[in-house]
């Protein structure tokens, strides 16, 4: 018998399971359809050079407080502004001249930064930290339970509002505010987890074989929170990026003449009346960017959780 | 343990917290900014002078935890500090922008608990017919929106193509505002009397407040037909059925009771996520209330005003919090005081 027969045979069960799984999955359509948007976005961002019609170009200043950053800087065509949708430019032209939809296509991999950024460093603080509270109780717990409170007492957007302020307005400070603000959501569903996961016999058996601590928490807790976890995760892609957005869309974000869909919505705004598309394009990427992410999320949760599946 | 035990319990606890809030407000304002002087006295533009006598009037020089003290003293006799923005203390300004940013949320939340139940009940009823189809889509859409992009397309779309409503502000030009009373003016304008006011106060809170209320009315019409969905499969729904009652009243006499009590903690978090939608929704419809001022504070470096809103938010949100556990024991008898 092959090793791959041997490991069938003994993931039998966990196969069957995930065919399972699937198969609701590919049949629930809704989800279907945000698993599309997604994989669409992402070849957009990856492609971006071949799908847009222009292209900008990339400078490095040293900013301010002294550090070298890398902007973009796009063509100017004055003679081309605010043109309307047409087949040259497939979503009109901004106040400079830019092509709306390069501009769209070139964001899409800022979005997809920014939402992988935030919600991967938030996800391993708050991993490490919940797990740390719900596993060894006490005073650890009690301390970091209480930080938590503290963070879910203001709204977030305003919290990071008021930390990207304090840092200094740029896209990496957006991202650091908003890692700030994020992870005590983690925290607490690990935590929630840990602790009913912590009285299974399985682990009390794993534990009087002399497993470490460590090991338990790695191989035996951690994989058993995955399903919350996983929902929440794809969900919260959708929600940084609307957030980031927010508070690109007030100022605190990329520096004026990126493609950044918050920014451009920002900019704008001033010709709302002039030019609707200007205003219009961005903000249906950000809805798509964002549906596509609550429609995967909303069709995991109803395909992982054991309650709401049959 | 009594009503007014647990209250005074729930408020004695709610200290440590708003002193982490004040630990998470100084470190924000004070150990961040690489020069805090500077930063208070408006950013590079600011002139020595000023960064001095800053740095001497919030004793800078001094180590951090002596100046947290200071802080906190302030605090305590009511003092934010001062708001560089427009030259006067910062509990005045709050005091001016704080009633138009009531009126706008309060006006929102109604909207979206109302609309939103309603929706999420005929949503249930109604599973997986077209009308269940369209609202859940809408809710799907509702919670992907931002916010200010819906603002400018409904700008856009009734108050320039179809111009049936105002474009922005709190009145109509030429309206004078009712007596002051509580500084809402659809309240103040009907208490006096005041009925051209209130014509116009209501028509230009329309659109910011459909705007602010979207998100928050797709999340509680979805926890609505969730929880309704599941009561309606439960043991005495049936019962209530088997006894011949008519369907009118097992759905809204016994099942929808139960059914509120998710709604009740969502559209209470959700108070509190209004006042973060409330700063971009303000900015686009030129509403002067808490949201703009923030807004406006923010983009000029104003921390005292900054950090005032963040406390005042925080403020809102765990009392919030309170009155939702609170609704939560009376609604639900399981629920016993002080577990």
């Amino acid at each position: 018998m092959g090793f791959f027969d041997e490991w069938k045979k003994r993931n039998e069960s966990r196969i069957k399971e995930t065919k399972f799984t699937l198969n609701l999955f590919r049949h629930s359509f809704l989800s279907m359809l945000g698993l599309v948007l997604i994989l669409l976005m992402i070849l957009t961002a990856l492609f971006a050079p071949f799908i847009a019609t222009e292209h900008p170009n990339y400078v490095t200043l040293i900013n301010p407080q002294g550090k070298r950053v890398t902007e973009q800087r796009w063509e100017i065509h004055f003679d081309e502004k605010l043109e309307p949708p047409s087949s040259e430019h497939l979503f009109g032209t901004n106040d400079y001249g830019y092509d709306i939809f390069s501009m769209i296509v070139y964001g899409s991999r800022l979005s997809i930064k920014i939402a992988l950024m935030v919600v991967v460093t938030a996800l391993i603080i708050g991993v490490v930290l919940g797990a740390l509270a719900g596993y060894f109780g006490g005073w650890m717990d009690e301390l970091v339970m209480r930080v938590t409170d503290i963070f879910f007492s203001i709204p977030g957007l305003i919290l990071a509002m008021a930390f990207t302020a304090a840092l200094g307005r740029s896209i990496e400070h957006v991202m650091y505010a908003m890692i700030i603000v994020w992870w005590p959501v983690y925290t607490r569903i690990i935590r929630a987890q840990v602790l009913k996961t912590r009285e299974e016999t399985y682990v009390e058996a794993a534990r009087s074989l002399g497993t470490t601590d460590l090991k338990i928490i790695f191989k035996h807790i951690l994989p058993n929170s995955f399903a919350p976890l996983f929902v929440q995760v794809t969900m919260d892609m959708g929600a940084v990026v609307l957030t980031a957005a927010g508070l690109s869309f007030i100022g605190l974000g990329a520096s004026p003449g990126t493609a950044e869909w918050g920014l451009m919505i920002s900019s704008g705004r001033a010709y709302i009346f002039q030019a609707w598309w200007y205003v219009f394009f961005p903000g249906m990427a950000i809805v798509l960017f964002v549906l596509g992410f609550n429609l995967l999320g909303d069709g995991l949760r109803d395909v992982l959780d054991p309650k709401l599946r049959r | 343990m009594k009503l007014r035990d647990y209250i005074i319990r729930r408020l004695v606890l709610l200290i440590p917290i708003l002193i982490g809030v004040t630990l998470l407000t100084f470190t924000i304002s004070h150990v961040i900014p690489a020069d805090v002087a500077r930063h208070f006295a408006g950013g590079a533009k600011a002139n020595p002078e000023t960064i001095a006598r800053i740095r001497e009037e919030m004793h800078l020089d001094e180590p951090l935890y002596k100046q947290y003290g200071y802080y906190l003293n302030d605090l305590f006799h009511g003092d934010l500090g001062e708001c560089y923005t427009e030259r006067r203390p910062v509990t005045e300004a709050i005091k001016q922008y704080l009633p138009a940013t009531a009126e706008l949320t309060i006006i929102a939340m109604i909207l979206a608990i109302f609309i939103g139940i309603i929706t999420g009940v005929v949503s249930a009823v109604k599973r997986n017919s077209w009308i269940d189809h369209v609202t859940r889509l809408i809710a799907i859409t509702g919670v992907s929106m931002p916010i200010f992009w819906l603002a400018l397309m409904l700008q856009l779309a009734f108050a320039y193509k179809y111009p049936i409503l105002p474009l922005d502000s709190r009145l109509g030009i030429g309206v004078v505002a009712p007596n002051h009373i509580t500084g809402l003016y659809v309240f103040d304008s009907l208490v006096t009397g005041n009925f051209t006011a209130l014509k116009s106060s209501i028509y230009h809170l329309i659109l910011p407040s459909i705007t602010l209320s979207f998100a928050s009315l797709a999340i509680i019409l979805r926890i609505t037909r969730s929880s309704m969905l599941e009561i309606v499969r439960s043991d005495y729904i049936r019962t209530a059925r088997a006894k011949g009652l008519r369907e009118r009243t097992v759905i809204y006499k016994h099942a929808l009771r139960n059914a509120l009590i998710p709604t009740i903690t969502v559209a209470g978090i959700n108070f509190a996520y209004l006042l973060g939608g409330a700063v971009l929704t303000e900015t686009i419809f030129n509403w002067p209330g808490m949201g703009r001022f923030a807004v406006a504070a923010v983009n000029n470096l104003d921390f005292p005003s900054v950090m005032g809103f963040t406390l005042l938010a925080a403020i809102v949100m765990v009392t919030a919090n309170l009155i939702v556990d609170l609704l939560y024991s009376v609604l639900d008898p399981r629920v016993r005081l002080g577990d």
